[in-house]
Protein backbone atom coordinates (compact mmCIF):
# COMPACT_ATOMS: atom_id res chain seq x y z
CA UNK A 1 0.00 0.00 0.00
CA UNK A 2 1.25 3.43 -0.95
CA UNK A 3 0.72 6.77 0.73
CA UNK A 4 -1.56 8.88 -1.48
CA UNK A 5 0.40 12.07 -0.78
CA UNK A 6 3.61 10.39 -1.99
CA UNK A 7 1.82 9.39 -5.19
CA UNK A 8 0.51 12.90 -5.71
CA UNK A 9 3.98 14.36 -5.17
CA UNK A 10 5.40 11.96 -7.75
CA UNK A 11 2.66 12.90 -10.20
CA UNK A 12 3.09 16.60 -9.57
CA UNK A 13 6.68 16.47 -10.77
CA UNK A 14 5.33 15.70 -14.26
CA UNK A 15 2.48 18.20 -14.34
CA UNK A 16 2.97 21.29 -16.47
CA UNK A 17 1.24 24.65 -16.15
CA UNK A 18 -0.89 23.75 -19.19
CA UNK A 19 -2.38 20.58 -17.72
CA UNK A 20 -5.95 20.59 -16.43
CA UNK A 21 -6.22 18.57 -13.22
CA UNK A 22 -9.49 17.41 -11.63
CA UNK A 23 -8.94 16.02 -8.12
CA UNK A 24 -11.86 14.85 -5.96
CA UNK A 25 -12.62 15.07 -2.24
CA UNK A 26 -9.75 14.09 0.07
CA UNK A 27 -7.38 13.87 -2.89
CA UNK A 28 -8.39 17.41 -3.83
CA UNK A 29 -7.42 18.75 -0.41
CA UNK A 30 -4.07 16.96 -0.56
CA UNK A 31 -3.51 18.18 -4.12
CA UNK A 32 -4.22 21.85 -3.48
CA UNK A 33 -2.06 21.70 -0.37
CA UNK A 34 0.78 20.57 -2.63
CA UNK A 35 0.09 23.11 -5.36
CA UNK A 36 -2.81 25.50 -5.71
CA UNK A 37 -2.71 26.14 -9.44
CA UNK A 38 -5.17 28.00 -11.72
CA UNK A 39 -5.98 24.99 -13.88
CA UNK A 40 -7.12 22.82 -10.98
CA UNK A 41 -10.78 22.00 -11.70
CA UNK A 42 -12.20 21.40 -8.24
CA UNK A 43 -15.99 21.82 -8.49
CA UNK A 44 -17.80 18.72 -9.71
CA UNK A 45 -21.25 19.39 -8.29
CA UNK A 46 -22.17 15.83 -7.49
CA UNK A 47 -20.13 12.83 -6.30
CA UNK A 48 -18.87 10.60 -9.08
CA UNK A 49 -18.96 13.11 -11.90
CA UNK A 50 -15.31 14.16 -12.05
CA UNK A 51 -14.45 11.82 -14.91
CA UNK A 52 -17.46 13.10 -16.87
CA UNK A 53 -16.43 16.73 -16.36
CA UNK A 54 -12.97 15.63 -17.43
CA UNK A 55 -14.29 14.06 -20.60
CA UNK A 56 -16.05 17.30 -21.48
CA UNK A 57 -12.85 19.25 -20.90
CA UNK A 58 -10.81 16.76 -22.91
CA UNK A 59 -13.22 16.97 -25.84
CA UNK A 60 -13.44 20.74 -25.60
CA UNK A 61 -9.70 21.35 -25.31
CA UNK A 62 -7.89 18.59 -27.20
CA UNK A 63 -4.73 20.70 -26.98
CA UNK A 64 -4.51 20.06 -23.22
CA UNK A 65 -3.80 17.03 -21.08
CA UNK A 66 -6.77 16.46 -18.80
CA UNK A 67 -5.90 14.53 -15.65
CA UNK A 68 -8.65 13.21 -13.39
CA UNK A 69 -7.66 12.22 -9.85
CA UNK A 70 -10.68 10.11 -8.91
CA UNK A 71 -11.53 8.15 -5.79
CA UNK A 72 -12.70 4.56 -5.76
CA UNK A 73 -15.99 5.51 -4.08
CA UNK A 74 -16.52 8.24 -6.66
CA UNK A 75 -15.73 5.96 -9.57
CA UNK A 76 -18.10 3.30 -8.25
CA UNK A 77 -20.88 5.88 -8.45
CA UNK A 78 -20.24 6.43 -12.16
CA UNK A 79 -18.77 3.21 -13.53
CA UNK A 80 -20.58 3.64 -16.83
CA UNK A 81 -18.37 6.66 -17.45
CA UNK A 82 -15.50 4.25 -18.13
CA UNK A 83 -17.43 2.88 -21.09
CA UNK A 84 -18.36 6.35 -22.34
CA UNK A 85 -14.74 7.48 -22.09
CA UNK A 86 -13.53 4.28 -23.76
CA UNK A 87 -15.80 4.93 -26.71
CA UNK A 88 -15.12 8.66 -26.99
CA UNK A 89 -11.41 7.81 -26.66
CA UNK A 90 -9.87 11.25 -26.10
CA UNK A 91 -6.13 11.00 -26.53
CA UNK A 92 -5.54 13.70 -23.94
CA UNK A 93 -7.43 11.99 -21.11
CA UNK A 94 -5.62 10.51 -18.09
CA UNK A 95 -7.66 8.90 -15.32
CA UNK A 96 -6.06 8.13 -11.97
CA UNK A 97 -7.91 6.48 -9.10
CA UNK A 98 -6.66 6.63 -5.53
CA UNK A 99 -8.08 3.34 -4.30
CA UNK A 100 -8.23 3.32 -0.52
CA UNK A 101 -11.30 1.14 -0.06
CA UNK A 102 -13.29 3.76 1.80
CA UNK A 103 -15.74 6.58 1.30
CA UNK A 104 -13.16 8.75 2.97
CA UNK A 105 -14.98 12.08 2.79
CA UNK A 106 -18.17 10.52 4.13
CA UNK A 107 -16.93 9.02 7.36
CA UNK A 108 -14.44 6.44 6.15
CA UNK A 109 -16.95 3.64 5.67
CA UNK A 110 -15.83 0.76 3.44
CA UNK A 111 -16.70 0.74 -0.24
CA UNK A 112 -18.59 -2.29 -1.47
CA UNK A 113 -16.23 -4.93 -2.79
CA UNK A 114 -13.17 -3.24 -1.30
CA UNK A 115 -9.99 -5.07 -2.16
CA UNK A 116 -11.70 -7.41 -4.61
CA UNK A 117 -12.30 -5.06 -7.55
CA UNK A 118 -9.97 -4.86 -10.52
CA UNK A 119 -10.53 -1.25 -11.54
CA UNK A 120 -7.82 -1.39 -14.20
CA UNK A 121 -9.54 -4.48 -15.58
CA UNK A 122 -12.79 -2.55 -15.78
CA UNK A 123 -11.07 0.29 -17.64
CA UNK A 124 -9.26 -2.04 -20.02
CA UNK A 125 -12.49 -3.85 -20.85
CA UNK A 126 -14.23 -0.52 -21.33
CA UNK A 127 -11.80 0.52 -24.04
CA UNK A 128 -9.08 2.58 -22.35
CA UNK A 129 -5.93 2.39 -24.42
CA UNK A 130 -3.78 1.59 -21.38
CA UNK A 131 -4.76 0.54 -17.86
CA UNK A 132 -2.27 -0.06 -15.05
CA UNK A 133 -2.30 -0.83 -11.34
CA UNK A 134 0.46 0.29 -8.99
CA UNK A 135 1.07 -0.95 -5.46
CA UNK A 136 4.68 0.24 -5.08
CA UNK A 137 5.72 3.87 -5.10
CA UNK A 138 9.09 3.22 -6.67
CA UNK A 139 7.55 1.62 -9.74
CA UNK A 140 4.99 4.39 -10.02
CA UNK A 141 7.72 7.03 -9.82
CA UNK A 142 9.67 5.25 -12.52
CA UNK A 143 6.78 4.89 -14.96
CA UNK A 144 4.46 7.84 -14.45
CA UNK A 145 6.44 10.16 -16.72
CA UNK A 146 6.21 7.79 -19.68
CA UNK A 147 2.52 7.12 -19.06
CA UNK A 148 1.75 10.83 -19.19
CA UNK A 149 3.52 11.12 -22.53
CA UNK A 150 1.52 8.27 -24.03
CA UNK A 151 -1.79 8.54 -25.91
CA UNK A 152 -4.96 8.30 -23.85
CA UNK A 153 -7.33 7.40 -22.61
CA UNK A 154 -5.08 6.02 -19.90
CA UNK A 155 -6.22 4.61 -16.56
CA UNK A 156 -4.02 4.22 -13.48
CA UNK A 157 -5.19 2.55 -10.28
CA UNK A 158 -3.12 3.55 -7.26
CA UNK A 159 -3.50 1.23 -4.27
CA UNK A 160 -3.18 3.62 -1.34
CA UNK A 161 -3.79 3.76 2.37
CA UNK A 162 -6.62 5.95 3.67
CA UNK A 163 -5.49 9.53 4.21
CA UNK A 164 -4.70 10.99 7.58
CA UNK A 165 -7.33 13.16 9.21
CA UNK A 166 -7.98 16.29 7.14
CA UNK A 167 -9.62 19.63 7.78
CA UNK A 168 -11.93 20.02 4.80
CA UNK A 169 -13.12 23.49 3.87
CA UNK A 170 -15.28 22.77 0.85
CA UNK A 171 -15.46 26.43 -0.15
CA UNK A 172 -11.87 25.88 -1.31
CA UNK A 173 -13.19 23.34 -3.80
CA UNK A 174 -16.42 24.75 -5.15
CA UNK A 175 -16.82 28.32 -4.03
CA UNK A 176 -17.82 30.75 -6.80
CA UNK A 177 -14.38 32.37 -6.75
CA UNK A 178 -12.70 29.03 -7.39
CA UNK A 179 -14.89 28.31 -10.40
CA UNK A 180 -14.45 31.80 -11.80
CA UNK A 181 -10.68 31.57 -11.43
CA UNK A 182 -10.60 28.28 -13.32
CA UNK A 183 -12.79 29.63 -16.10
CA UNK A 184 -10.58 32.67 -16.53
CA UNK A 185 -7.41 30.60 -16.45
CA UNK A 186 -8.69 28.20 -19.10
CA UNK A 187 -9.87 31.05 -21.30
CA UNK A 188 -6.51 32.81 -21.07
CA UNK A 189 -4.44 29.70 -21.66
CA UNK B 1 -21.84 31.41 -1.34
CA UNK B 2 -23.96 30.43 -4.29
CA UNK B 3 -27.07 28.47 -3.43
CA UNK B 4 -29.99 27.02 -5.24
CA UNK B 5 -32.16 29.39 -3.28
CA UNK B 6 -30.33 32.42 -4.64
CA UNK B 7 -30.50 31.05 -8.15
CA UNK B 8 -34.18 30.27 -7.88
CA UNK B 9 -34.86 33.77 -6.68
CA UNK B 10 -33.19 35.25 -9.70
CA UNK B 11 -34.35 32.75 -12.29
CA UNK B 12 -37.74 32.46 -13.95
CA UNK B 13 -40.17 30.54 -11.80
CA UNK B 14 -42.57 29.45 -14.48
CA UNK B 15 -42.70 28.93 -18.19
CA UNK B 16 -44.32 31.65 -20.25
CA UNK B 17 -45.21 29.03 -22.84
CA UNK B 18 -48.51 27.52 -21.84
CA UNK B 19 -49.94 27.27 -25.34
CA UNK B 20 -49.77 23.75 -26.69
CA UNK B 21 -49.38 23.51 -30.46
CA UNK B 22 -51.21 20.88 -32.43
CA UNK B 23 -49.14 20.76 -35.63
CA UNK B 24 -46.48 18.22 -36.55
CA UNK B 25 -42.98 18.45 -35.13
CA UNK B 26 -40.23 17.93 -37.69
CA UNK B 27 -36.87 16.65 -36.49
CA UNK B 28 -35.05 18.18 -39.45
CA UNK B 29 -36.24 21.62 -38.38
CA UNK B 30 -35.05 20.99 -34.82
CA UNK B 31 -31.64 20.02 -36.18
CA UNK B 32 -31.57 23.21 -38.24
CA UNK B 33 -32.29 25.17 -35.08
CA UNK B 34 -29.53 23.35 -33.19
CA UNK B 35 -27.10 24.18 -35.98
CA UNK B 36 -28.15 27.81 -35.90
CA UNK B 37 -27.61 27.70 -32.14
CA UNK B 38 -23.98 26.63 -32.73
CA UNK B 39 -24.38 23.35 -30.86
CA UNK B 40 -21.15 21.40 -31.43
CA UNK B 41 -21.82 18.30 -29.32
CA UNK B 42 -24.95 16.26 -28.68
CA UNK B 43 -24.66 14.09 -25.57
CA UNK B 44 -27.34 11.44 -25.42
CA UNK B 45 -28.98 8.44 -23.87
CA UNK B 46 -31.52 7.25 -26.45
CA UNK B 47 -35.19 7.84 -25.75
CA UNK B 48 -38.13 6.58 -27.70
CA UNK B 49 -39.71 10.01 -28.18
CA UNK B 50 -36.78 11.42 -30.13
CA UNK B 51 -35.23 8.15 -31.35
CA UNK B 52 -36.27 8.15 -35.00
CA UNK B 53 -37.00 11.78 -35.66
CA UNK B 54 -34.00 13.34 -33.98
CA UNK B 55 -31.31 11.04 -32.58
CA UNK B 56 -30.98 8.76 -35.60
CA UNK B 57 -30.67 11.67 -38.07
CA UNK B 58 -28.19 13.34 -35.70
CA UNK B 59 -26.12 10.15 -35.59
CA UNK B 60 -25.90 10.15 -39.41
CA UNK B 61 -25.30 13.83 -39.71
CA UNK B 62 -21.94 15.51 -40.13
CA UNK B 63 -22.92 18.33 -37.79
CA UNK B 64 -22.51 18.15 -34.01
CA UNK B 65 -20.44 15.26 -32.67
CA UNK B 66 -22.66 12.68 -30.98
CA UNK B 67 -21.36 11.34 -27.67
CA UNK B 68 -23.28 8.28 -26.48
CA UNK B 69 -23.38 8.04 -22.71
CA UNK B 70 -24.43 5.28 -20.33
CA UNK B 71 -26.41 7.40 -17.87
CA UNK B 72 -27.84 10.87 -18.04
CA UNK B 73 -25.98 12.47 -15.14
CA UNK B 74 -22.72 11.77 -16.95
CA UNK B 75 -23.99 14.10 -19.62
CA UNK B 76 -24.46 16.92 -17.14
CA UNK B 77 -20.77 16.67 -16.25
CA UNK B 78 -19.66 16.42 -19.87
CA UNK B 79 -21.70 19.48 -20.85
CA UNK B 80 -20.19 21.37 -17.90
CA UNK B 81 -16.66 20.57 -19.00
CA UNK B 82 -17.49 21.66 -22.53
CA UNK B 83 -19.09 24.86 -21.24
CA UNK B 84 -15.85 25.82 -19.49
CA UNK B 85 -14.16 25.37 -22.87
CA UNK B 86 -16.79 27.66 -24.43
CA UNK B 87 -18.06 24.80 -26.58
CA UNK B 88 -21.83 24.48 -26.92
CA UNK B 89 -23.54 21.17 -26.21
CA UNK B 90 -27.01 19.67 -25.94
CA UNK B 91 -27.96 16.87 -23.55
CA UNK B 92 -30.64 14.81 -25.32
CA UNK B 93 -32.49 12.57 -22.86
CA UNK B 94 -35.91 11.44 -21.66
CA UNK B 95 -37.93 12.74 -18.70
CA UNK B 96 -37.01 9.60 -16.76
CA UNK B 97 -33.35 10.47 -17.21
CA UNK B 98 -33.99 14.05 -16.18
CA UNK B 99 -35.59 12.82 -12.98
CA UNK B 100 -32.68 10.43 -12.39
CA UNK B 101 -30.19 13.28 -12.81
CA UNK B 102 -31.82 15.83 -10.52
CA UNK B 103 -28.88 15.95 -8.11
CA UNK B 104 -26.35 16.53 -10.87
CA UNK B 105 -28.55 19.20 -12.40
CA UNK B 106 -29.02 20.76 -8.97
CA UNK B 107 -25.29 20.90 -8.27
CA UNK B 108 -23.75 21.53 -11.66
CA UNK B 109 -26.36 23.41 -13.65
CA UNK B 110 -28.23 25.37 -10.98
CA UNK B 111 -25.85 25.96 -8.06
CA UNK B 112 -22.81 26.43 -10.29
CA UNK B 113 -24.91 28.41 -12.77
CA UNK B 114 -23.65 26.68 -15.90
CA UNK B 115 -25.29 26.73 -19.34
CA UNK B 116 -26.44 23.12 -19.45
CA UNK B 117 -28.91 22.84 -22.36
CA UNK B 118 -31.20 19.83 -22.16
CA UNK B 119 -33.71 18.47 -24.66
CA UNK B 120 -36.03 16.08 -22.90
CA UNK B 121 -38.47 13.69 -24.56
CA UNK B 122 -41.66 13.39 -22.53
CA UNK B 123 -42.41 9.67 -22.58
CA UNK B 124 -46.06 8.98 -23.46
CA UNK B 125 -47.19 12.58 -23.20
CA UNK B 126 -50.41 12.91 -25.08
CA UNK B 127 -50.01 15.18 -28.18
CA UNK B 128 -51.77 18.49 -27.83
CA UNK B 129 -52.08 18.16 -24.05
CA UNK B 130 -50.05 20.34 -21.70
CA UNK B 131 -47.48 18.30 -19.74
CA UNK B 132 -49.13 19.42 -16.50
CA UNK B 133 -52.41 17.93 -17.69
CA UNK B 134 -50.95 14.61 -18.79
CA UNK B 135 -52.40 11.41 -17.42
CA UNK B 136 -48.81 10.22 -16.97
CA UNK B 137 -47.46 10.98 -13.50
CA UNK B 138 -43.84 11.00 -14.75
CA UNK B 139 -44.77 13.68 -17.30
CA UNK B 140 -47.09 15.70 -15.06
CA UNK B 141 -44.42 16.37 -12.43
CA UNK B 142 -41.67 17.59 -14.78
CA UNK B 143 -42.67 21.26 -15.13
CA UNK B 144 -43.40 21.74 -11.41
CA UNK B 145 -39.98 20.26 -10.56
CA UNK B 146 -38.27 22.61 -13.01
CA UNK B 147 -40.25 25.51 -11.51
CA UNK B 148 -39.02 24.64 -8.02
CA UNK B 149 -35.45 24.41 -9.30
CA UNK B 150 -35.75 27.77 -11.06
CA UNK B 151 -34.86 26.29 -14.43
CA UNK B 152 -36.21 27.89 -17.60
CA UNK B 153 -38.03 25.51 -19.92
CA UNK B 154 -39.83 25.57 -23.25
CA UNK B 155 -42.30 23.09 -24.67
CA UNK B 156 -41.71 21.82 -28.21
CA UNK B 157 -45.01 20.32 -29.28
CA UNK B 158 -45.16 21.52 -32.88
CA UNK B 159 -43.10 23.25 -35.53
CA UNK B 160 -44.31 26.62 -34.29
CA UNK B 161 -42.30 26.02 -31.11
CA UNK B 162 -38.98 25.35 -32.85
CA UNK B 163 -38.26 29.06 -33.10
CA UNK B 164 -37.79 29.11 -29.34
CA UNK B 165 -34.65 27.01 -29.52
CA UNK B 166 -31.98 29.39 -30.79
CA UNK B 167 -32.86 32.40 -28.60
CA UNK B 168 -33.14 30.15 -25.56
CA UNK B 169 -29.76 28.51 -26.19
CA UNK B 170 -28.15 31.91 -26.79
CA UNK B 171 -29.71 33.21 -23.58
CA UNK B 172 -28.52 30.18 -21.58
CA UNK B 173 -24.94 30.80 -22.68
CA UNK B 174 -25.18 34.58 -22.34
CA UNK B 175 -26.49 34.35 -18.77
CA UNK B 176 -24.74 31.08 -17.90
CA UNK B 177 -27.92 29.33 -16.84
CA UNK B 178 -29.48 25.95 -17.69
CA UNK B 179 -32.40 25.59 -20.06
CA UNK B 180 -34.70 22.66 -20.81
CA UNK B 181 -36.64 21.95 -24.00
CA UNK B 182 -39.48 19.54 -23.38
CA UNK B 183 -40.29 17.49 -26.49
CA UNK B 184 -44.00 16.85 -26.28
CA UNK B 185 -44.47 14.54 -29.23
CA UNK B 186 -42.40 12.29 -31.45
CA UNK B 187 -40.70 14.40 -34.10
CA UNK B 188 -40.94 13.11 -37.64
CA UNK B 189 -37.60 12.50 -39.34
CA UNK B 190 -38.16 14.67 -42.40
Amino acid sequence: MMNSKDCLEALLRHITDDDVVLPVYSTAFDWIALRHRPLNYLAHGAMGLASSHGLGLALGRPDRRVIVLDGDGSLLMNLGALVTIGEAAPRNFFHFVCENGTYEANGGHPTPGRGRIDFAGFARAAGYRTARTFTELTLFEQQIGALLLDEGPIFVDLKVKPSERQIRDYTLLHGPDVRKAFKNALRMS
Amino acid sequence: MTSSHETAMTGPLHSPHRHVATTELHGAKIIEALTASRIEFVISVPNIVTSEGLLRPLARWTGPRLIRICKEDEGVGICAGLAYCERRALLLIQNTGLLDSINAIRGVAVEYALPICMMVGLLEKEPGISPRDSQRYGVRIVEPILDVMGITYHLLDGDDDIGKIQPAVDDAYARSRPVVFLVGRRPTAS
